[in-house]
């Protein structure tokens, strides 16, 4: 989706943003849902909201398409402050987590309804919504109501219909969030399609890190209301700022360590949990002594029976249990210190003989540039 | 009697319509044992009392007990079965002017009637079904408790109230908004303001259950898609309360045409109604056949609409 040659638009000097999210508070009653939310998010790019349930992703959401007022704060789309608009007067469509489709409308008067509603004319809604319904491959179906469809076929409704009036910015709750595994993912697909196709701007609300992780051109990571860290998916995957992305998104092994030497481009931690040095080859603002956490993907950690020949960063253990998943095989590792290390291998070898199996003893050692170091 | 029970019946109807939404099943025996049960006593309390009105509407009127001739007659002398069969009352119905006016005044009755209940109990049953889920049953608990009291009772406290000296006029002149007592009892209006409250709640509860079913997520949608509240109100919301308002309506409606207390109690000698007239035939006159004639008449008239729309129902849900 984005080309690796072109700098993307967030990175550039002086870009100006196509929805502006200022301070966005949103409190209900005592609780706060958002709490003082920035985004900046430019013209056709896939923004993913990713949290838990009541993170506040979904409020937020909401107070894009005008549902919910903000307590305090603005939210700027393409320049020009909502504060006051009401829903039916926004420049932007949402497509429901439920796909609220209206079930005593057939499928072209449930896309055709937002069309009817700017008082189009007939032939003028007949061209877009028969475009609109070959474009979802749907031209069969538009004479069905939405309980004789299933639910692949339902959520490409719910898209046409939210796509129909060309908004100029997009809202998905947890788009696929009821399809099974295949759909999701031919669907993934085909909403990247649509985006280059009609240049529309997307805000994803999902707490599916996998589903984030496909779709997004950046994604921002929420917890308790707050935005914790927005970055392109491989950066929120491989530079986690905080125990908390690191842990919510994919899973990951942390040591609790102290740091010892504190250079300007690596750290050594001491983690009694490891049982050995870990050096990192990257800088962090900390101070002497302080406590920190050095995390490690699972699949970033080799494993092998014969000692390897570097003193940092290697770990003795047994393994504890495995599984075999086809593609990948995954163990956990008890180390000496009681702590349990997860460890995916990619399977190399048909040859089940040579793999190594339960109760075996193993060194874990990883690269120095493969682990983080969290301060947060 | 024939319009309470045939109440039940239109309690059936509208069930049937209402539980369209339920797949079919196959029949099974146990299903049947179930059906059984409501068919056998709708049969024996609706459809032989039903026959034995049809029965009478074809006697003649005579002064005996019961006030009515038989129908067959057995000659044992020369073995002779002959069956009469007056169609006179049917006749006479049709040429007094007494009765059609009195067909066409319950229903235009009932149906203002219905129209007024139906726009009081919407606002109502749409505030139930969007309060918070605690509060709803309390709500209903509220529609429902005038129930508990005798709709008799009922009825006289409203002519307490509609009285030339009763509560609203004596409020009325005490805050100065009139000099003269108006007159309310006795009018068309006190019908249908006994009409109204009586069976009011008839109609919140299908409403309230149609109304409670909707995802207000599709109101959402809506206005999402730029539909103003008024727009989504005709378009999304009262679309899906149809079958709620067809069920309430056909609640009030149907036992409001044979309504006899509330227009004898609140109405004028002039308030015509085919209930009022069905009383006179049968306790005034002691004309039970053209009573019977009249009730078998105003039965089919009811009937004949509510199995249209039914039946329009049932093709819709097909198509």
């Amino acid at each position: 989706m984005t080309t690796a040659t072109k700098t993307p638009v967030w990175k550039q000097e002086g870009a100006v943003p196509f929805l502006q999210i200022k301070n966005v508070t949103k409190k209900f009653d005592d609780f706060t849902a958002v709490d003082n939310v920035s985004l900046d998010i430019y013209k056709e790019e896939l923004f993913c909201l990713l949290g838990g349930s009541g993170s506040g992703k979904s409020t937020l959401l909401r107070m894009l398409a005008g549902f919910e007022e903000p307590t305090s704060g603005s939210i700027i789309i393409d320049g020009v402050d909502m504060a006051g608009i009401e829903p039916w007067n926004r420049p932007v469509n949402m497509m429901f987590q439920s796909y609220a489709l209206f079930p005593h409308l057939t499928v072209f008067d449930n896309i055709a309804f937002g069309l009817k509603r700017e008082g189009m004319k007939r032939d003028e809604i007949k061209t877009r919504v028969n475009e609109m319904l070959g474009m979802v491959q749907m031209s069969e179906y538009g004479k069905r109501k939405p309980n004789q469809l299933s639910g692949g076929q339902r959520q490409r409704v719910a898209l046409a219909r939210a796509l129909i009036k060309r908004p100029k910015l997009l809202l998905l709750d947890e788009p696929l969030g009821a399809l099974d595994k295949k759909l999701r993912e031919e669907t993934q697909f085909e909403l990247m399609n649509i985006q280059d196709e009609l240049g529309v701007t997307f805000v994803v609300v999902t707490h599916d890190q996998e589903e984030a992780m496909t779709l997004a051109t950046r994604i921002g990571v929420m917890n308790h209301g707050e935005v914790v860290q927005v970055d392109e998916p491989q950066d929120v995957y491989e530079y986690p700022n905080s125990r908390f992305v690191a842990d919510f998104i994919g899973s990951v092994n942390m040591f609790e360590g102290r740091v010892t030497e504190d250079l300007p481009d690596s750290v050594k931690v001491e983690s009694k949990e490891a049982g050995c040095l870990l050096y990192v080859n990257h800088g962090i603002n900390c101070a002497p002594n302080q406590k920190v956490s050095v995390a490690i993907r699972p699949e970033k950690i080799k494993i092998s029976r014969t000692k390897p020949d570097q003193l940092m960063n290697c770990l003795k253990g047994k393994i504890e249990d495995m599984a075999y998943m086809g593609s990948l095989s995954v163990y956990r590792i008890k180390l000496e210190g009681g702590k349990e290390v997860r460890i995916t291998q990619p399977n190399f070898s048909r040859d089940m003989g040579t793999r190594l199996t339960w109760e075996e003893n193993v060194y874990l050692y990883w690269d120095v540039d493969s682990a983080v170091v969290l301060t947060a | 009697m024939s319009t309470l029970s045939l109440t039940t019946s239109i309690v059936d109807a509208t069930g049937r319509m209402l539980a369209k939404y339920t797949p079919r099943e196959k029949i099974n025996w146990g299903r049947l044992g179930v059906i059984s049960v409501p068919s056998v006593w709708l049969f024996v309390f609706f459809f032989v009392p039903f026959l034995v009105v049809f029965k009478i509407s074809f006697a003649e009127s005579e002064i005996a007990i019961p006030p009515y001739s038989d129908l067959m007659n057995w000659d044992a002398e020369d073995t002779f079965l002959s069956i009469k069969l007056s169609l006179a009352n049917y006749i006479f119905l049709f040429e007094d002017a007494l009765y059609l006016d009195a067909y066409w005044s319950s229903v235009k009755i009932a149906g203002v009637a219905t129209i007024i209940t139906l726009i009081v109990a919407f606002p109502m049953a749409y505030l139930i079904a969007r309060s918070e889920p605690n509060k709803r049953n309390l709500l209903l608990m509220l529609v429902v408790v005038p129930f508990w009291t005798s709709f008799l009772l009922r009825i006289y406290a409203w002519m307490g109230f509609l009285n030339k000296n009763g509560l609203i006029n004596q409020g009325l002149m005490a805050i100065g908004i009139i000099d003269e007592p108006l007159i309310m009892m006795q009018t068309d209006f006190a019908v249908y303001i006994g009409i109204v409250y009586a069976y009011l709640p008839l109609m919140i509860l299908p409403l309230y259950t149609a109304l409670e079913k909707m995802d207000m997520t599709l109101i959402e949608a809506a206005s999402d898609l730029g539909a103003t509240p008024t727009q989504s109100f005709i378009k999304i919301t009262l679309p899906l309360a149809v079958p709620g308002i067809i069920a309430g309506c056909m609640l009030v409606f149907i036992p409001a045409v044979g309504e006899f207390v509330i227009p004898s109690l609140l109405g004028g000698s002039d308030t015509l109604m085919i209930g009022r007239v069905l009383w006179d035939e049968f306790f005034q006159n002691r004309d039970w056949p053209m009573a019977a004639a009249v009730a078998t008449v105003m039965l089919v008239m009811l009937l004949l609409p509510i199995m249209l729309v039914s039946d329009g129902q049932d093709k819709k849900e097909e198509a």
